[in-house]
């Protein structure tokens, strides 16, 4: 049939299955939002306030279900707009599509009103891009779009699409999506190499990252830990992919990891290292890190194979499949000496002390938790709300903690929290934790979740300070607090109530038991501010660089 | 690790269309590698082109890792490094030196020696155009140190492996590419 470009976007989207786009409509993309308007029945578009939060919802979206993200912006700023939250995506590998605008093709590169390179501009943030300057190429680039955010190790890649292209016609016929690239090959004669290291190791470590959650095999990675009698610590994007009470899930690595994790990397004598790649967060000095170990790496990228930290036996492949081929060798087993080892390590680890004269960080996530239930999806910001979120979270969703890892996006939150709340329905908790640093940054996000009626807890630590900076500026710049007081004098609940609403202050545990109980039966958003002392630190912490022996426990 | 600057050359079998040169390029130059040169020119496939790099690389081990995330690209279809001893590579000069009529005839001279052919001459200069390995182009224009080279231009380095077919024009099987560019890890310890 003869359709135009706008109404083969709408259909190849529709083809692909999505039925959510998050976006913010301008000149170039009238075509494109009028076929919207036409087809409001099949496809939900949700209106942020700011192009970056429709690109942190789509993420969200994204990286609550494992669906691929849509985002739509206009040309030019609209386009510009979006780059924080692709580089965002690309950091985590998550599978997400963004559309931009363009000027007309005969406009293009002249410097015209709002027009922007905006391949050029995200050529190094996407897996790939496109400009399609042929209506007749937009439906297949559409769906190459969705089959290369998918396939592999996933990312986000930008169809930018000229106006013209969205107004001329052309022959379209349906076509069933396209086979998504899955890797299902990988070397066996290694996999049983593999195997046997881990059936001879003493002191055997798994250490996984969020690529368990994108290749689906966190069942697979719980049941090599439970064979193998095998303790497990994760990486900030892969939280809650073991169970917390599991004896076997050491909690997580790296900076502001557990000293026991961090203790076991360094005196195990096999590390498996699954879908994770060894960043200068986990492993902050490359060359001491997992020293006395054989280390296996399991990853579907050849690029990540050694990047960092040498290893001994890689394995390329899509870690579900390379799991479930390596439990059948593995003979079950428990290592009592290294775990009694681990178990001393552990009456060492940081423990806060509750003060209940003052709002502390993990009183106020453990009473979230209590109040929430196991079942609650968890958003973050960035900064030491981010960290005392994954020390202290206790969530049972394996997609249930939601944060801006490789990247480290102050403003990802609120865009991320409407993302997943709009994936997973009204009815799904979704709580984000924030800074007043971070909160600042795109609270503007806030009128969308009051538009849509998204019923959205925010949990505000407001400590009046850029905390994570100010805590780097007490430990290594002689307490010189450059620029990390800013003075401000927001009044949270009234400016709630100027977006339309409810905000709570509260500075007690009391308070803000209250406050969050009354939260939970609203039916809109509405936002905590807690407040807490300026100099609370994220503990422990190991400085950029160093390893167990310079960790700081207070 | 190797610290000894070392030259490498590099040939991408990559989509013949536009941009991806630019995606290529970008990625040498964020992990700061400086191309030495570069010749880009569609095979025999008109779907498919070659670029051949040559980086002067002092840690073999970041190369290695630059050229996989190379390979990563959608439209990168082949990355290899070129065996030196297999390899054949050529480069066109064309030199354009100052020349009158005293001294033309030692200029011919050199250019004889060298089988440089001389395509064209002007009452005031010469123009020199040399096919051949780098190292005889560079050797070449070291004869030129008295003289007053007035533009210089070598096309950078071309290179094939010698015999067989060495075409893969589809991303590489895990064995293919582990016998070209092994990955860390591919030989057990025990």
């Amino acid at each position: 049939m003869l359709l135009n470009g706008s109404q083969i976007f709408v259909e190849v989207l529709c083809e692909q299955g999505v039925d959510t786009i998050f976006g913010y409509p301008g000149g170039a993309v009238l075509n494109l939002y009028d076929e919207l308007y036409k087809n409001s029945d099949r496809i939900t578009h949700i209106l942020t306030a700011h192009e970056q939060g429709a690109s942190h919802a789509a993420d969200g979206y994204a990286r609550a279900t494992g669906r691929t993200g849509v985002v739509l912006a206009t040309s030019g700023p609209g386009a510009t707009n979006l780059v924080t939250g692709i580089a965002t995506a690309y950091m985590d590998s998550i599978p997400m599509v963004a559309f931009t605008g363009n000027v007309g093709t005969s406009l293009l590169g002249r410097d015209s009103f709002q027009e922007a390179y905006i391949e050029g501009i995200t050529m190094p943030i996407t897996k790939h891009n496109f400009t399609v300057r042929r209506v007749e190429d937009l439906a297949d680039t559409m769906r190459a779009a969705f089959r290369i955010a998918q396939s592999g190790r996933k990312g986000p890649v930008l169809v930018d699409i000229p106006k013209d292209v969205t107004a001329n016609k052309c022959e379209f016929t349906h076509q069933q999506p396209e086979q998504i690239r899955t890797v299902t090959t990988f070397d066996e004669e290694r996999v049983a190499q593999a195997a046997e290291i881990i059936n001879g190791a003493q002191r055997p470590l798994i250490y996984f990252g969020g690529g368990v959650r994108s290749a689906a095999s966190c069942q697979p990675l719980r049941d090599l830990v439970h064979k193998a009698g095998i303790p497990a610590t994760y990486t900030l994007m892969a939280a809650g992919v073991v169970p917390y009470g599991d004896p076997l899930n050491l909690g997580m690595i790296g900076m502001h990891g557990c000293y026991t994790a961090n203790r076991a990397v360094n005196e195990a004598d096999v590390v498996i290292a699954i879908g994770t790649r060894f960043s200068d967060r986990v492993a902050l000095k490359p060359s001491t890190f997992a020293k006395k170990a054989t280390i296996i790496q399991i990853d579907i990228d050849p690029s990540e194979i050694g990047k960092n930290v040498d290893i001994d036996l890689s394995i390329v492949g899509d870690a579900a499949y390379i799991l479930r081929a390596m439990l059948p060798m593995i003979e079950p087993a428990q290592h009592d000496e290294w775990m009694a080892l681990i178990h001393d390590w552990q009456s060492h680890d940081y423990h806060p002390k509750s003060d209940p004269s003052r709002l502390m960080p993990h009183q106020v996530i453990g009473e979230v938790c209590s109040q929430c239930g196991p079942e609650a999806v968890y958003v973050t910001d960035v900064g030491q709300h981010q960290m005392w979120a994954a020390q202290y979270l206790r969530h049972a969703k394996s997609r249930g903690f939601i944060t801006s890892g490789g990247l480290g996006t102050m403003g990802f939150g609120y865009g991320a929290a409407i993302g997943a709340q709009m994936a997973l329905g009204r009815d799904q908790r979704v709580v984000m934790f924030t800074g007043d640093g971070s909160f600042h940054m795109n609270l503007n996000e806030a009128c969308t979740a009051v538009s849509y009626e998204l019923p959205i807890i925010t949990v505000i630590f407001n400590n009046q300070v850029l905390g994570m900076v100010r805590q780097w500026q007490t430990s290594f710049y002689g307490k010189r607090y450059s620029q990390t007081d800013p003075h401000r004098k927001t009044d949270y609940v009234k400016l709630a109530e100027g977006f339309g609403l409810k905000g709570y202050h509260c500075e007690t545990l009391a308070e803000f038991q209250a406050a969050f109980a009354e939260a939970l039966t609203r039916k809109g958003p509405t936002w905590i501010e807690c407040v807490i002392d300026k100099d609370e630190k994220v503990l422990p912490m190991i400085p950029a660089g160093g390893d167990i022996n310079d960790i700081i426990m207070d | 690790m190797q610290q000894t600057v070392q030259r490498k050359v590099v040939s991408l079998l990559v989509d013949n269309q536009s941009g991806v040169l630019a995606r290529v390029s970008s990625l040498f130059c964020r992990r700061g590698f400086n191309i030495d040169s570069l010749t880009v020119s569609a095979t025999n496939d008109p779907t498919v082109s070659r670029i051949t790099i040559t980086v002067l690389a002092n840690n073999e081990r970041e190369l290695e890792q630059l050229l996989l995330q190379t390979e990563r690209l959608e439209v990168t279809r082949q990355v290899f490094v070129l065996d030196e001893a297999k390899t054949l590579q050529r480069e066109l000069l064309l030199l354009k030196v100052a020349a009158t009529v005293a001294n033309r005839a030692e200029l011919r001279e050199i250019a004889s020696i060298y089988k440089a052919k001389i395509i064209d001459l002007s009452p005031d200069s010469m123009v020199f155009e040399l096919t051949g390995k780098p190292q005889k182009i560079d050797a070449f224009l070291l004869m030129f140190e008295g003289y007053t080279i007035l533009e210089q231009c070598r096309t950078g380095v071309t290179a094939l492996e010698r015999g067989g077919m060495h075409q893969h024009m589809q991303k590489p099987a895990q064995e293919i590419r582990a016998a070209q560019l092994p990955l860390p890890g591919t030989c057990c310890p025990r």
